[in-house]
């Protein structure tokens, strides 16, 4: 760097440049980890324990240049965010896992889904979405399901179609 | 030449009854998609992936051709009554084109791009044909070597070359890599990465990635600053069709588009960004009224639509002779054609022709079908446009999930995928790329194969790599390509601290 004698202000550290650099570095220390309990038996040429090794090793660098990137504060600019919206998709997300993960079946896991990310982008008419969804997902099912022969979940509700 | 009999035998399977119900069923979709805002080419064909997965390869890779192709006619749509590019391709397509709208020539800017669409993927596709044996009889002698060469140069230039800043390209390409560990080793069948987890024995899978990443990450995206701005749509006033002097002012452009989008496109360069922007400064420099441009000039709109499409044919060429994916949609393309254990390359040529032509030849049809559905049809199209915000991305979410849901209904998988649209959020929000990640997962375990291969061929000494020709100007080239932009940038700061 050379623009250091100039004399401006200390540009200020970007902590979300350093949580990114801390991150790329905790990668490369689980690959290196993950590789380590690889018993190689390959004789000739290179064992499955090189590759995350090489790999680790680069993210390491990576880890340093985001870091110096962070510290010089010369990430972009970026516009504020709302975390309200972005919470409440990742909640519909969890609970579409849920509904699936108990058997619940695809109609009300994307339904949640659906309400909820119309929620996030402002709705607040609960339940007309809820039909809009419920119907949206049955014909999805049934044309998936039925005429393209995809097998998705199905609970309660789906075996009554 | 044999280009001529090979793309007539492939037009006989492409022409097929069955086989051009599914060009159509993949053109409408494409388009259908394609044209919802914020879904670029790349995810419309990842999202489209579970409707063909029950098909047979050859239908529903001429599915796929369509769905490509209806999917870029799709996003200059968008970027035209709406002002969001699904990608940054159509960025230039956006500048012009809303203005033409904004001012009531909606109807001639849709048409130039369509029909210069149809101009440029025709040549470009032509080009690909005549191209695409040359280039197999080279690498046929390719040795693994010489593959793990190519892919470096690929990994380089896909992330670091053309970027805005190389060490976040360079970022994004190593998360891609890591990921792509994760699974059973091919060679060995030893477990890496998997923690224990039997779903993760799979490896991740590129449809789970990359629907995360540019779906729900996106959905993320506008939702967390959509307090920022709303998108408003123009409507489309006034005559759909372009006068005499519109045509005068767009042939040329769109001939020059094709000449820098496929060239750029086959290098394997990724993206197709270059190629528009080169078009636009150069129509802009070229043109009898250059103070229109930023106000709505039709040859900003033909050109950058042109080279957009010429480069989407041209990324085709590396794909389908060497395997090799240089931008986002290619390589979905690429998953695509895995999906039916499929490996293009050189040996696809070799031992199912009909199936490759017949993907080239439906490429051809495939354009027809856009240009007679398009512009007809566009007020259909603009009517998708309309579906409220809140709906569009809840639906959107739907169908994302639902791709995974159909293909493996585990909480692992399902949580994965949540887990990268986090990701593709977070690296939106910091201006990460994110074509380098689907890359790298891609890539990356091709090229350890190739590189393990080669050693293993050489008893493990290492002057393999640089035995052959072909390899040594590869490597040389991603080196190259490595340091040149960290050397342009020091050489700015110079000049930038001496004044």
């Amino acid at each position: 760097m050379i623009t250091g004698k100039s004399g401006r202000a200390r540009p200020k550290t970007d902590s979300a440049g350093v949580v990114v650099a801390a991150f790329l570095a905790l990668l490369a220390a689980i690959l290196v980890w993950d590789a380590s309990k690889i018993t190689s038996n390959t004789i000739y040429g290179m064992g499955p324990e090189v590759t995350p090794v090489v790999i680790a090793i680069g993210l390491g660098i990576l880890a340093v240049a985001n870091l110096f990137d962070a510290l010089r504060g010369n990430l972009p600019a970026r516009e504020s965010a709302d975390p309200v919206a972005v919470w409440l998709i990742l909640g519909g997300l969890a609970l579409m896992i849920a509904i699936i993960g108990f058997g619940g079946g695809f109609i009300p896991a994307t339904s949640a889904l659906f309400v909820a990310t119309s929620a996030a982008f402002g709705r607040r008419a609960l339940l007309v979405d809820l039909a809009i969804a419920i119907v949206l997902t049955t014909l999805v099912y049934l044309a998936f399901d039925k005429l393209l022969t995809l097998s998705l979940p199905a609970g309660p509700l789906e075996r009554l179609l | 030449m044999d280009a001529f009999a090979a793309l007539a035998n492939g037009m006989a399977v492409a022409l097929q009854p069955m086989n051009l119900l599914f060009a159509l069923i993949g053109v409408f979709l494409g388009t259908a998609v394609g044209v919802l805002p914020g879904i670029g080419p790349a995810l419309t064909v990842a999202l489209l992936l579970p409707v063909t997965y029950k098909l047979d390869p050859g239908g529903s890779l001429i599915m796929f051709a369509g769905i490509y192709y209806g999917g870029m006619y799709g996003g200059s749509t968008t970027a035209i009554l709406i002002n969001t590019p699904g990608e940054s391709a159509s960025m230039a397509t956006a500048l012009e084109g809303n203005k033409m709208a904004k001012a009531g020539r909606g109807g001639p800017a849709l048409a130039t791009a369509a029909i210069g669409s149809f101009v440029a993927g025709t040549l470009a596709t032509l080009g690909l044909a005549f191209l695409a044996p040359s280039l197999v009889d080279f690498a046929v002698k390719f040795g693994p070597e010489d593959y793990f060469a190519l892919m470096c140069v690929a990994f380089v230039t896909v992330s670091a070359t053309f970027g805005d800043s190389p060490i976040r390209g360079l970022t994004s390409l190593f998360i891609g890599l890591t990921l792509g560990l994760v699974g059973i080793d091919k060679l060995t069948g030893q477990a890496r990465l998997a923690f224990g987890i039997p779903e993760l024995l799979d490896g991740v899978e590129v449809t789970t990635l990359a629907v995360g990443l540019f779906a729900i990450g996106e959905a993320l995206y506008v939702a967390s600053r959509r307090h920022h701005a709303e998108e408003k749509l123009e409507p489309v006033r006034g005559s759909l069709w372009m006068t005499r002097e519109d045509w005068k002012r767009s042939w040329k452009p769109w001939l020059r588009g094709t000449m820098f989008g496929f060239p750029i496109g086959a290098l394997p360069a990724g993206g197709a960004e270059i190629p528009t922007f080169l078009s636009y400064s150069t129509e802009k420099r070229l043109a009898a009224h250059p103070e229109e441009f930023g106000k709505g000039a039709i040859e900003g709109v033909a050109g950058p639509e042109a080279a957009n499409n010429a480069s989407a044919a041209g990324t085709l060429v590396p794909l389908l002779t060497l395997g090799l994916p240089t931008s986002a949609t290619a390589a979905m393309m690429l998953a695509g054609f895995q999906q039916y254990g499929l490996n293009p390359g050189p040996l696809l040529f070799a031992e199912r022709p009909e199936l490759v032509w017949g993907l080239i030849a439906s490429l051809f049809i495939a354009n027809v079908m856009l240009l007679v559905l398009n512009l007809p049809l566009v007020g259909l199209w603009v009517k998708l446009l309309a579906i409220p915000q809140p709906w569009l991305y809840a639906g959107i979410l739907v169908f994302a999930t639902m791709g995974t849901i159909a293909a493996k209904p585990s909480v692992i998988e399902l949580s994965m995928l949540a887990a990268f649209g986090v990701l593709g959020f977070l690296m939106r929000r910091f201006d990460y790329p994110i074509a380098p990640v689907v890359v790298g997962l891609i890539l990356g375990p091709i090229a350890e194969a190739q590189l393990r291969r080669a050693l293993a061929i050489s008893l493990g000494d290492p002057m393999v790599l640089v035995q052959s020709w072909a390899s040594v100007i590869l490597l040389t080239i991603a080196a190259i390509a490595l340091i040149a932009p960290f050397a342009l940038k020091g050489l700015g700061r110079f000049k930038a601290s001496d004044d």
